[in-house]
């Protein structure tokens, strides 16, 4: 017999081991059926929040964003001081109130205290009017908060309605959409919002006086109508492009070619694709905005006096750093947490719902 | 490519237009606006005014008088203390730009080198530690981490930072300015660099023989680069911006500070010049860093 | 007999991916003779081209090579560390890929990346290299190539990057030429003119060629020896008149029936049934048996082990088990 290889015959009976012949019938369907698993199928949605949980750290600043909405919504309704409210001791005003360490308690206080009446503490200390800091720092972060997420929807409609007419409309009008589309962007959008606001601050400053505008103050309706006029370039460029590449696509082509209604299409193939990409959008413009508004107000620009916000409270602490280094601390590091949480949690939803990054 | 540059020139041409026409007019609405002699500090400043601009114009004519003037580098009198602000746009600005050199500079290479780390040891801890470190420094605006450097440096160090043209103090400020855009630029070139290096291009290097060290630089870097031309444009315009709070927070005399202080002040005549004359900037670094990216990327480009 | 100048003996390479190992080689084995050109043929997903990346050693990243050897003349190249694979690479090995657009660097003009190849294995240099990369544009039929050798890929069509990957390949006459479905993505007509002009080169410089793709007429006409390949294992291989005539294997025989024949042109096409492997999940046995119309019981719990039928021809099917057994049923039967 040939030697050749140790793969074939080798002289001897190769195949005295099966001696049990059985196992050369053929194989039923059933059992050929089991060997075939396929993965379990799931929506893009589903695929994305597994994803999104499985992600530890973006999960895990999306808790604790909610644990900071939650503290500012609850927290001050527990603290009696009102965040513009100069805290009085039985009537009167208290010098010695400014600028009290956390926890400290004014000599007028430590006094009223002595005669049995309950002072509840200022954890963060006060400020150099006698208000407690710990109030207006949260009620910083919600007007923070409040300015991010609106300026971010006010980008997100206009954006979205922009993009898709340019996209759907296609031809001579996308053309000369986007073309104002490019002026737009070009603009300086930072240099145009503090002139807006210094514009705004003297043109309409007095008009505008005890009206709930002017508690909002000039700066922050400049910022607003800034990112109305400017802001929503992004968002319309990138919708635009997606409406565009989704219909050249060419599983919209076989949708429509086995019959499938135009709503079904935009339903079923336009939307998910669309939508994942304008969710993560926005959630990393929260975080933009935010910056911008805290800058402003650190210029002086943003939300009028008696109304804090993290950026004017930081300005204002500036001056006194060496003596009260917690009255900088506490805002700046509010903002940084703030933006670093919406960050990683837009990050995280990016890298979940992302289709070109799916494996 | 001569069509491009000359719709993309024709661009910024339009668009540093329009700045000056919505500063001007949008100063001009302020009651008194900016040429308004009353506004003036002092009776000197307010004589001066008087003698350098006809306001008893219509305000379209005015327009194009300022036009004219600015073409040849008239930016007007500070209302505040009367000086040419050309001059003083001049003086500070070499400052700024100094500050704003230096920190673009450091973002660009460090960025740049971190990214690349983080791209070659990607999932080891090399990366793990650059992408914690560039996630915290992308939530930490310039004017906070200024603040909080001066907070740390004065308080704890006991260290008054003065500023001088000494090149040691411009340590801070730098760190302040050029941290966010080191950050963005290395998870820029992270993900680039991995976007590259999967492209088929690299592989048929490798099956040529090339060296490692040439497919990384040679083949992907080169290709790898071109998102990042793209983000110097906006980087400028973010130094820019924050050089006004960095300025400001560690009182060096340059730009941003002078704007600032304008815009404390009323200063209108100085908002509206140092406006135009940033967003002339601005306009002028997009422009260039598109260009650039053009040059550098013989592709046709059907967007 | 000619040289084997590759032999690849049991070679395993894996993907080590978040979900799991994904064996995309399962233990080959198969040799090259100087001269002749081998057929890798087999569906998307069944482990020939990361067979071509395995020889080389330009797998990315998952990918590893865990077992098995590579002989190049006698050398195991999985040995090698990679100064001598890339001393190797470009030069006495090159491979060509699929996709010419995406296989060439953009930003770099196309004589630029030839002459590249060119100075990294030869001493030319300057004027010499460039004149060279002429004379190779030229080689592979490419015309007025003083000026094409300044271009950019996209400048080019589709069947003259193909060309310009030729070009580069066989800038130093390399010993074997890996071609990694070098026409699937090219027009039918360019088709035919690369795979002519791979045929004339190989010819001319008397090159070994390995030609992957699952094209069944292309093997048929170029390839004088074949290896067919199913998830990642090979199923049979032989000569190419082994493989037409003479098919052992069961896969192999439903390829070839599914091919549309003119003569035949009113019968229903027959398909192979069932859909392709889940890499992540290998079965037991067979990896073929779920789809296949003669699975016996053993093939859904071994593998069958390689045979050989004959000559240079071998198969792993049991249904080869069977008919041997059979045989020796009636050996005994007649004693």
């Amino acid at each position: 017999m040939s030697e050749q290889d140790n793969n074939g015959r080798n002289g001897k009976r190769p195949f005295s081991f099966h001696t049990d012949l059985s196992v050369f019938m053929p194989a039923t369907e059933e059992e050929k059926a089991q060997q075939d698993i396929m993965r379990p199928s799931s929506t893009f949605w589903r695929d994305g929040f597994r994803n999104f949980r499985k992600n530890k750290l973006a999960f895990g600043s999306l808790i604790l964003l909610i644990i900071i909405i939650f503290t500012i919504l609850i927290v001050p309704m527990l603290i009696p001081y009102g965040y513009d409210e100069i805290i009085r001791i039985d009537g009167k005003r208290d010098k010695t109130l400014s600028n009290l360490k956390p926890m400290q308690w004014s000599e007028r206080e430590l006094e009223a205290k002595a005669n049995g009446k309950e002072i509840f503490p200022h954890i963060l200390g006060t400020d150099s009017l006698g208000r407690d800091y710990l109030v207006r720092t949260l009620y910083g972060t919600r007007i923070s908060l409040f300015i991010g997420f609106f300026a971010s929807i006010i980008v997100l409609i206009i954006g979205l309605l922009y993009g898709s007419i340019s996209g759907f409309a296609g031809g001579k009008i996308d053309l000369l959409m986007m073309r104002i589309v490019d002026i737009i962007y070009s603009l300086p959008d930072m240099l145009l919002i503090i002139l807006l606001s210094v514009v705004l601050r003297e043109a309409i400053g007095d008009k505008i006086q005890g009206t709930f505008l002017s508690k909002l103050g000039t700066g922050m309706l400049s910022m607003f109508i800034v990112f109305g006029l400017l802001y929503w370039v992004g968002m319309a460029r990138l919708v635009r492009g997606q409406i565009l590449a989704i219909k050249e696509n060419d599983y919209v082509l076989a949708a429509r070619s086995v019959g499938a209604s135009n709503a079904r299409i935009i339903r079923k193939h336009i939307l998910p694709n669309c939508i994942s990409v304008i969710i993560i959008s926005t959630a990393l413009q929260i975080p933009s905005a935010i910056f911008t508004e805290s800058f402003l107000s650190f210029l002086g620009l943003g939300v009028a006096m008696p109304m804090p916000s993290l950026g004017s409270l930081a300005s204002d602490a500036r001056g006194a750093i060496q003596s009260y280094p917690h009255k900088l601390l506490y805002p700046a590091l509010m903002i940084c947490l703030l933006v670093l949480t919406l960050n990683i949690i837009g990050d995280g939803l990016r890298d979940a719902f992302d289709p070109k990054l799916r494996k | 490519m001569w069509r491009y540059f000359v719709k993309r020139i024709a661009l910024a041409i339009v668009t540093v237009f329009a700045v000056m026409a919505i500063t001007f007019f949008a100063m001009n609405a302020i009651p008194g606006g900016p040429f308004d002699t009353e506004k003036a500090s002092e009776p000197a400043v307010k004589a001066k005014l008087e003698e350098r601009f006809n306001l008893d114009k219509p305000v379209g004519e005015q327009f194009v008088l300022y036009i004219g003037r600015l073409f040849q580098g008239d930016l007007g009198i500070s209302m505040r203390n009367g000086r040419e602000i050309s001059l003083i746009i001049k003086q500070s600005f070499a400052i700024s730009a100094k500050l704003g050199g230096i920190s673009a500079l450091v973002a660009i290479s460090l960025g740049l080198t971190l990214g690349i780390i983080a791209a070659r040891y990607r999932n080891k801890w090399p990366d793990r530690v650059i992408i914690f470190f560039t996630t915290l420094l992308q939530s930490v605006p310039s004017f906070v981490l200024a603040t909080l450097l001066l907070l740390v440096f004065t308080t704890q160090l006991k260290l008054i930072v003065a500023w001088d043209a000494n090149k040691v103090n411009y340590l801070l400020p730098v760190i302040s300015l050029a941290m966010y855009p080191m950050a963005y630029i290395t998870r820029l070139t992270k993900s680039s660099m991995l976007d590259v290096m999967n492209e088929d291009y690299i592989r048929t290097a490798r099956a040529k023989g090339v060296p490692r060290l040439s497919v990384t630089y040679k083949h992907g870097l080169r290709n790898a680069l071109l998102p990042v031309i793209t983000y110097i444009g906006p980087m400028i315009a973010y130094i820019l911006v924050g050089s006004m709070v960095v300025e400001t927070v560690f009182t060096i005399g340059g730009l941003g500070q002078e704007f600032v202080n304008s815009v404390n002040n009323r200063d209108y005549s100085m908002i509206m010049g140092t406006t135009i004359f940033l967003s002339i900037i601005m306009v002028t670094m997009n422009l260039i860093s598109d260009l650039v990216y053009k040059v550098v990327d013989p592709r046709i480009d059907f967007s | 007999m000619a040289e084997k100048i590759l032999q690849v003996k049991d070679l395993q390479t894996s993907f080590f991916t978040d979900a799991g190992e994904v064996r995309a080689v399962n233990s080959i084995s198969f040799d090259l003779e100087a001269g002749k050109v081998l057929g890798i043929v087999g569906e998307s997903g069944s482990g020939k081209s990361v067979t071509a990346y395995s020889i080389l050693q330009i797998l990315s990243f998952p990918g590893k090579v865990i077992g098995g050897q590579i002989l190049f003349h006698g050398k195991d190249l999985l040995t090698c560390s990679e100064r001598e694979m890339q001393e190797i690479r470009g030069d006495k090995i090159s491979i060509i890929f699929q996709d010419p657009m995406t296989s060439l660097n953009p930003v770099y003009s196309v004589g630029n990346q030839i002459v590249e190849a060119i100075r990294l294995h030869t001493d030319r240099r300057g004027k010499e290299a460039r004149d060279r990369a002429i004379e190779l544009l030229d080689l592979v039929g490419i015309n007025d190539p003083e000026r094409r050798i300044r271009q950019y890929p996209h400048e080019l069509s589709g069947g003259m990057r193909q060309r310009v990957m030729i070009a580069m390949a066989l800038a130093c006459e390399p010993d074997i030429l890996i071609a990694d479905e070098p026409t699937t993505a090219l027009d039918v007509t360019i088709q035919a003119q690369i795979l002519e002009l791979i045929n004339e080169l190989q010819r001319k410089l008397n090159m070994a060629v390995i030609m992957i793709t699952h094209d069944l007429g292309i093997i048929a006409d170029i390839c004088d020896d074949i290896i067919v390949m199913y998830a990642g294992s090979v199923c049979e291989r032989g000569s190419t008149d082994d493989i037409f005539y003479d098919s052992r294997h069961e896969y192999t025989k439903g390829l070839l029936a599914s091919i549309p024949k003119r003569e035949k042109s009113e019968e229903l096409l027959t398909p192979i049934a069932g859909t392709p492997l889940d890499l992540l999940n290998m079965p037991a046995g067979c990896p073929f048996a779920p789809r296949c119309d003669a699975c016996m019981k053993i093939c859904l719990s071994e593998r069958p082990p390689e045979r050989l039928i004959g000559g240079q021809h071998y198969a792993s099917c049991w249904i080869n088990d069977l008919h041997e057994l059979q045989k020796q049923q009636q050996e005994l039967e007649a004693e």
